[in-house]
């Protein structure tokens, strides 16, 4: 009686079974399919190496004035306009003081997208804790909710307008230098008023999960609280991050535009995306160029992230997944 | 419905309260001295004078109480004698003087309204001057981009990845990345400077006394409504399309169509409804960041809105009018965010409040 049993015909595997895929292959395998999520991803992983390498090639002070060399157009001009004043020099013109648009379109790119990152990881960690602490524990959901609602009806953009103006002096003090002050100034207030979302996506997932049995039995084995959170509840609800992060992405890289196009952001010789567009406005009929590549930039890498964000919640949904 | 509105209204003053309690101590924290822009000559003792002159002496709870009594009893009194004397519709009423301005040869007890310390004309009376614009442009880009928004969104879940539903579905993606500060110029320089077809600049002292007249306020508004309905529409189809998909997967749709209901009613009546519903939070979830839109088109378009007077005022460190302004801000996302959920209400029966 020691030979196996064996399945009868119907259930035998006739090939050998498939490898066993892991979660994030599982996942990856569906973020592929999905075409503008790859080309968002990808252009967006452009971009972060452009504005982190471009600089070291092409290594152009943005600030340096050239006065011989001002009011240059990009080189592509001379496709349709053979008058048009270019130089290989200067690939995308050069503004009314002479400046290398490409060496500022790269620096700008650099703040527009260290102020984008940073803001987004900062309302990150404030919205998971607080969604976490409100789903979790159950006598800081009303405060924290509350808390959540009261944010959510904050003028957003007329308060970001007022801490940037009113608190641009005494953080130049502090930090040194005024882009230093005020990057820290603009990824704080931006992070501080943009958690809202991800803390009530966490908080609903976490008021499910922390009913479910493997959280029971964790806390049958001994385990702290401390230890559920980090252990068992945050990697379950890493995927609505995930993708509440790709749009606060976004988000952050806009508002950081919005606050240098209306004048309240870094100071006038450090340039950002938002505020070249800005500069750019005035002299926009004789050389639309200092508006569209600015303009498209912030665009395409905002469009980029949002495709990016769509793929993820497809491929991280299982509900979503396969339709 | 009736309760739950009052209950709503009445657990909104705590929050205004709060939230100007917020705005007012980002201001008192604030470092900038209004008196930076006095001469040096100015000897020290006047300058502390002038400081007192404008209620800076006080402690904070003591100017925030102020503050709140001038805008929240004082002001509605100014509002409600201008109502019944001189407005259109109540000015039948028997006249109210219940606002005693203070000034020379005033005995008694007077009201002082919050002065702007830039115009030194009173705060609401420049705000009134100034928030039909932005109301006017808010509403109508809601209005274009609701109506452009729902048959977008409708027709892309009918037909799921179509051609429509694809261009459909890449078009709001491009309205929701491309920034208002970028189209607002892109449709200056495309539709004033190349074809000339709508100013670049919004005129606010134009007055409408015939149909030509109309067509020029029309023409001026075009530009930038379309620029805050473009972002609004964007969100409000990707949405609709969404919940048009789920509702079209319900079992009642197939039950409809089962008993032979035409096409049209299945999708437009029964679908439609259901799906406006979820739309409807959508809405009241974007209006903060609307708003915040509107000061960029008025800044785009130079529309004398609250916006625009915002910035100004911001620059020119006028705390009075600032203040007033944020909260006016905050005080209509708090009304509209209400409305939608009385609407919410209103159009599903299955959510009751109570």
């Amino acid at each position: 009686m020691t030979d196996e049993i064996q399945a009868i015909e119907a259930l035998q595997d006739n090939q050998p079974l498939k490898p066993h895929r892991s979660q994030w292959s599982e996942v990856w395998l569906q973020f592929r399919q999905h075409k503008g999520a790859m080309i968002g991803g990808g252009f967006l992983l452009f971009i972060t190496l452009a504005v982190v390498v471009g600089p070291i090639l092409w290594d152009v002070d943005p600030g340096k004035l050239d006065i011989r060399s001002k009011n240059i157009r990009p080189i592509y001009t001379a496709l349709w306009n053979s008058e048009a004043k270019v130089d290989w020099a200067h690939p995308f013109g050069s503004d009314n003081l002479g400046r290398d648009y490409l060496a500022n379109m790269l620096a700008g790119g650099r703040t527009s997208m260290a102020v984008g990152w940073a803001a987004m990881l900062l309302s990150l960690f404030l919205g998971a804790a607080i969604g976490v602490l409100a789903g979790y524990f159950k006598h800081l959901d009303g405060m924290l909710m509350r808390l959540t609602d009261l944010f959510l009806s904050l003028p957003i953009l007329p308060l970001l307008l007022v801490a940037v103006t009113l608190f641009r002096q005494p953080l130049r003090v502090i930090f040194g230098t005024p882009e230093m002050g005020m990057f820290v100034l603009i990824v704080s207030v931006i992070g501080i008023t943009s958690w809202m979302h991800t803390a009530r996506i966490v908080r609903g997932d976490v008021l499910a999960l922390k009913e479910r049995e493997f959280v029971l039995a964790a806390r049958s084995a001994g385990t702290t609280s401390r230890g559920i959170i980090l252990r068992h509840l945050l990697p379950n609800v890493i995927s609505p991050i995930v993708v509440s992060a790709t749009f606060g992405l976004a988000t952050a890289i806009i508002t950081e535009s919005s606050l240098s196009f209306l004048g309240v952001g870094f100071p006038s010789d450090f340039p950002t995306w938002g505020k070249m567009l800005a500069d750019g406005v005035m002299r926009m009929t004789e050389y639309p160029e200092l508006v569209m590549l600015p303009g498209i930039a912030i665009s395409l890498t905002v469009l980029a992230v949002n495709f990016l964000g769509d793929g993820l919640r497809d491929a991280l949904d299982p509900r979503i997944r396969g339709r | 419905m009736l309760t739950y509105t009052i209950r709503r209204l009445i657990l909104s003053v705590p929050v205004l309260l709060f939230i100007a309690l917020i705005i007012f101590m980002l201001l008192q924290l604030a470092p900038g001295d209004p008196m930076a822009q006095v001469p040096l000559t100015v000897p020290p003792e006047v300058k502390e004078k002038m400081r007192e002159a404008l209620g800076l002496g006080a402690p904070w709870y003591v100017q925030f109480w102020k503050w709140l009594v001038q805008m929240l009893w004082i002001e509605p009194k100014v509002f409600l004698d201008w109502l019944t004397t001189s407005s259109a519709w109540f000015s039948w009423l028997p006249d109210t003087n219940v606002y005693t301005a203070c000034g020379a040869g005033v005995e008694g007890p007077c009201d002082l309204r919050v002065i702007s310390w830039q115009t030194r004309s009173p705060v609401m009376d420049i705000v009134i001057q100034r928030l039909p614009q932005t109301l006017w442009v808010v509403g109508l880009a809601y209005v274009v981009a609701f109506f452009i928004a729902i048959p977008i969104g409708i027709y892309s879940a009918y037909k799921q990845y179509s051609a429509f539903d694809q261009t459909g579905t890449f078009i709001t993606m491009i309205g929701f990345s491309v920034p208002p500060f970028f189209t607002g110029p892109l449709l200056i320089v495309i539709f004033s400077v190349y074809l000339g077809w709508f100013p670049s600049i919004y005129d606010t002292t134009h007055t409408i006394n015939n149909w030509d007249d109309l067509v020029i306020q029309i023409k001026q508004m075009i530009m930038p409504v379309m620029v805050l309905a473009l972002q609004i529409t964007a969100q409000i189809s990707r949405f609709m399309r969404a919940s048009m998909l789920d509702n079209l997967k319900q079992d009642y749709v197939r039950t409809a169509r089962a008993k032979g209901l035409p096409e049209r009613v299945v999708v437009l009546v029964h679908v439609l409804r259901n799906s406006l519903i979820a739309v409807v939070t959508v809405i009241a979830l974007a209006i903060p960041g609307i708003f915040g839109g509107s000061i960029i088109t008025e800044r785009v378009f130079k529309v004398n809105g609250i916006g625009d007077l915002l910035i100004g005022s911001l620059f020119a460190s006028d705390m009075p009018m600032v203040m007033t302004l944020t909260f006016i801000f905050a005080f209509l996302i708090v009304m509209a965010n209400i409305i939608a959920d009385v609407l919410y209400g209103v159009l599903d029966p299955r959510i009751r409040y109570d």
